[in-house]
């Protein structure tokens, strides 16, 4: 049995991960496009650095990646707690529909409906508007992913502490917070993918020179993606392999620690 | 929570980093000042070493933002809230662009080097004497074959598509105007009828089609005809460069009928600032060694006489993609539909 | 707990549903009545239901969705539930989300060479000895890209759900004489309900709108309200028409989660 599960959970990471292998193999390959490979160069890694603005644009790309992510986290971890506790039945399940609109809405509606708020409230297209989109459109996932943690919380748990003279606010911070901890890591993964995939809505909202990285891959299709685009992705796919297990490594170190501390005191 | 409140802390930090590093990069290519053009383009639809060469030369720093459709572009315009100096649309949509009044006529007095242009690709239906628009590249509407799968010189017709023989085998560019126009083409009608019963009939016609086609599909239609995916495809004359370019079993022909003629334009929006720029750079573009070296790096044909003859004589006298008098002359350029 | 402090959590939220959400859906809505011809109209809701096209595309949005959520269900529940006993679970949990940060083009166009005549896994069909398949444009191959798109949006949730299931329930369940399956059946996956119904619903609502997928890999041979959408807004710029189709996806995807919910309610009393 246990070994059947291993073969299986090898063969979904298989999957997972061939796309992206067969991308940045294609990166090394000294053609144009990502069709007959033609041997190895180093070629499009070196027009990548020597290209400030792709540089640019993925690191504009990282920024409202990001910040909208941990915004939107903030916000839809708020707006979890406001529809777990509202009592009335027909309320919660107004407001979750409302919740789910933008993400049952294609990107095309999203994105001209928010060109046409942004341009007639007078907010300049560019960061800003990219910014508010994005978080815009993360909040949705981020709440249907706390949501579920916050529901298989018990309230005897919060009746207890109340009971012991927990302050709301102790409640929160002690319990409730701590128990939804991994459901707004969640959270904030999603917002980060739906940030990092958007390309229509950021179509519409950007200008006066911003761009993101999804924006600028899709106007390259007309003419083919070169293979500096591949040679981008591999490079953070290794960034953010590197960074995931640099945090895992220190989380582990941390915990450790902890660990020591607490025998230590014992 | 402390763990939490960290996590904030450390990402708020590597955000305040990439705004740094971003804003680091944006000088160090000449971002800020007010010596600027804003171009808005297809993407990768031009050499970036031109606008390298183009600042060294005028010290006007070139931002570009891309688009990839006429009509998601045309929204961008007509909403507002951005300054941009030069954009691309095709024929078409400058007429619709023209209409929305959307456009700022070109100053003819400020240009240098329209006489470099082929007169044939002047003066078209969509922008008489060329009041808003400079063509900046053009194209045919027609079909790309593998001769692994099909003999060279056999297929010639657009009426062949229709043959059982070809069941499964065919990818159609997914662009209604395109498909319908083929059609339209076919029966020997205009490619720009507004009768209501020839566009039915039309469609019926492409109904018959329905089994030869195998699929659907945009920009991807290159790497699947490279890839030998399918015998045949119905595309562009720019996409078909790229295809043959990679995979030399792939021939492109404009069918006998007659085609459709297409052409990117370089028009100047309501809302540009810079027009000194703007003038700089379209006297630049016009410079036959510049149209020259765009067009060796984007593939596509140039409508700057001149600047063929700068070409490799393979491309210049490669008939696929600079095809002669007699079959320019069957091809037809798409009007706008009248506005409603 | 005091109202009052409801009631701030809700500020924040409260206003991105009023400026994000009411505001653009009632824009839509408002947009649905008007015709090409920017009359006031309700034509386009009466094209929509009398026309046996869009009709019919709305019942494959709806087939389509549920097949790759239900795909997606039964690729992600063992894989959650084997990822949970791992040592360094947190990090294959890590490693599960970093393929979605690789943009979903890219990712196309490599099963498009993964599924080509030549491809990997034609390559591999040969060396398996069943021979060499069309794959591309198949439903098969479109909703295995659809659901390796989804794969991790359904894993995220049911993990969170697994994650603190009390060993006691099970340990109990099996010392009562459970079998294995009974004990997954009656005790392990009714208390990871709300984990798998927030990944179907992560899953399900945006794949009623897909629509690139569709084109890429499907080559356009099933046409989606997604797709549809797309085409009025970018291609023939019927907007009017474009946002009544957006309106009966809101209301579609309103019935969705009422039926679901109901259910989820009654089984978890």
């Amino acid at each position: 049995m246990k070994k059947l599960s291993r073969v299986y959970l090898v063969l979904v990471f298989i999957v997972l991960y061939l796309p992206i292998l067969y991308l940045i193999a294609y990166s090394f390959s000294q053609g144009t496009t990502m069709t007959n490979y033609h041997g190895f160069t180093w070629q499009h890694y070196r027009d990548l650095f020597a290209d400030p603005r792709m540089l640019a644009i993925v690191a504009d790309t990282l920024l409202v990646a990001l910040l909208s992510s941990l915004i939107a986290t903030l916000i839809g971890t708020l707006g979890a707690l406001s529809i777990h506790r509202t009592s009335k039945r027909v309320t919660r399940d107004v407001l979750l529909s409302l919740n789910n609109i933008l993400m049952v809405s294609p990107d095309v509606i999203i994105g001209a409906s928010f060109l046409i708020f942004f341009t007639t409230l007078k907010v300049p297209l560019g960061f800003t508007s990219v910014l508010l989109s994005h978080i815009a459109f993360e909040i949705p996932i981020v709440v249907l992913m706390i949501l579920p943690r916050l529901r298989e919380m018990s309230p005897s748990l919060l009746c207890a502490a109340a009971d012991l003279g927990a302050t709301t606010r102790q409640q929160l911070n002690k319990i409730i917070i701590p128990f939804i901890t991994p459901g707004i890591m969640a959270g904030f993964f999603m917002a980060l993918t739906y940030s990092l995939d958007d390309f229509a809505v950021t179509f519409f909202v950007t200008g006066n020179g911003f761009s993101t990285l999804s924006v600028e891959i899709y106007s390259r299709a007309r003419q083919g993606i070169n293979l500096e685009i591949n040679a981008l992705s591999g490079v953070m796919f290794i960034f953010s392999l590197l960074l995931v297990g640099g945090y895992y490594l220190l989380q582990q170190g941390n915990a450790k620690r902890r660990q020591r501390s607490q025998e230590a005191a014992q | 929570m402390k763990r939490l409140i960290s996590l904030v802390i450390g990402l708020l930090a590597i955000c305040g980093l990439l705004a740094y590093t971003g804003n680091r990069l944006q000088r160090s290519s000449g971002d800020s000042g007010s010596k600027v053009l804003n171009l808005y383009n297809w993407g990768d639809y031009i050499d970036p070493s031109l606008l390298s060469k183009f600042q060294r030369e005028t010290g006007y720093h070139v931002n570009v933002e891309t688009f990839d459709s006429n009509e998601a572009m045309f929204t961008k315009l007509k909403q507002g809230g951005t300054h941009y100096d030069l954009t691309v649309p095709s024929d078409y949509m400058v007429s619709k662009l023209k209409q929305a009044h959307l456009l700022q006529p070109i100053d003819r007095h400020r240009l240098t080097g329209m006489q470099n242009y082929d007169p044939r690709f002047l003066n078209q239906s969509f922008d008489r004497h060329n009041r808003y628009s400079i063509p900046y590249f053009w194209g045919t509407l027609g079909i790309i074959y593998n001769d692994r799968y099909i003999r060279p010189g056999t297929l010639t017709h657009w009426s062949q598509l229709w043959s059982p023989k070809y069941r499964h085998q065919i990818m159609l560019v997914d662009s209604a105007r395109d498909i319908l126009g083929m059609a339209l083409v076919e029966r020997g009608e205009s490619m720009n009828t507004t009768n209501p019963q020839t566009l039915l009939a039309a469609t019926h016609r492409l109904d018959q089609l329905s089994p030869n086609v195998k699929a659907i599909v945009a920009d991807e239609i290159k790497m699947y005809m490279i890839q030998d995916e399918a015998a045949i495809a119905v595309d562009w004359s720019g996409e078909a460069a790229e295809m043959l370019a990679s995979n030399s079993h792939l021939h492109y022909v404009v069918p006998k009928e007659g085609s459709n003629l297409w052409f990117d334009n370089l028009v100047i929006p309501k809302s540009a600032q810079h027009y000194q720029a703007i003038y700089a750079f379209l006297n630049f573009m016009n410079r036959p060694e510049n149209a020259a070296q765009n067009a060796e790096y984007i593939g596509y044909a140039t409508p700057n006489a001149k600047a063929k003859a700068l070409l490799p004589r393979s491309v210049r006298n490669d008939r696929q993609f600079y095809p002669d008098d007699a079959t320019i002359r069957h091809l037809q350029v798409y009007r706008n539909r009248p506005t409603v | 707990m005091t109202k009052r402090k409801t009631c701030g959590y809700f500020i924040p939220y409260g206003l991105w549903l009023g400026l994000f959400v009411i505001a653009p859906v009632a824009l839509i809505v408002y947009q649905s009545f008007f015709s090409l011809d920017h009359h006031v109209t309700l034509a386009n809701y009466a094209t929509y239901f009398q026309s046996g096209v869009y009709l019919k595309m709305t019942l494959n949005s709806v087939w389509y969705a549920f097949l790759i959520t239900l795909f997606t269900g039964l690729i992600s529940y063992p894989t959650a539930y084997v990822l949970r006993q791992l040592k360094h679970r947190q990090f294959w949990l890590l490693l599960v989300i970093l393929p979605t940060w690789i943009n979903i083009l890219l990712k196309a166009y490599a099963f498009i060479g993964i599924f080509s005549q030549d491809g990997v896994a034609n390559s591999f069909l040969r060396f398996i000895g069943i021979g060499p398949q069309q794959l591309l444009f198949t439903n098969a191959s479109f909703i295995f890209v659809a659901t390796y798109i989804q794969i991790p949006f359904m894993i995220l949730p049911i993990y969170n759900s697994l994650a603190d299931l009390n060993p006691a329930y099970i340990n109990a369940s099996l010392d009562l004489g459970a079998t294995r399956w009974q004990t997954f059946y009656r005790v392990i996956f009714p208390l990871t309900l709300p984990g798998v119904k927030a990944g179907v619903q992560a899953v399900f609502i945006p794949s009623l709108s897909l629509f690139m997928l569709t084109r890429l890999i499907g080559g356009n041979k099933v046409i989606t309200l997604g797709t549809a959408i797309e085409e009025h807004f970018l291609t023939t710029m019927n907007w009017g028409m474009g946002s009544t189709i957006g309106v009966v996806l809101i209301v579609a995807m309103i019935i969705v989660m009422q039926l679901t919910n109901d259910h989820s309610g009654r089984s978890s009393q």
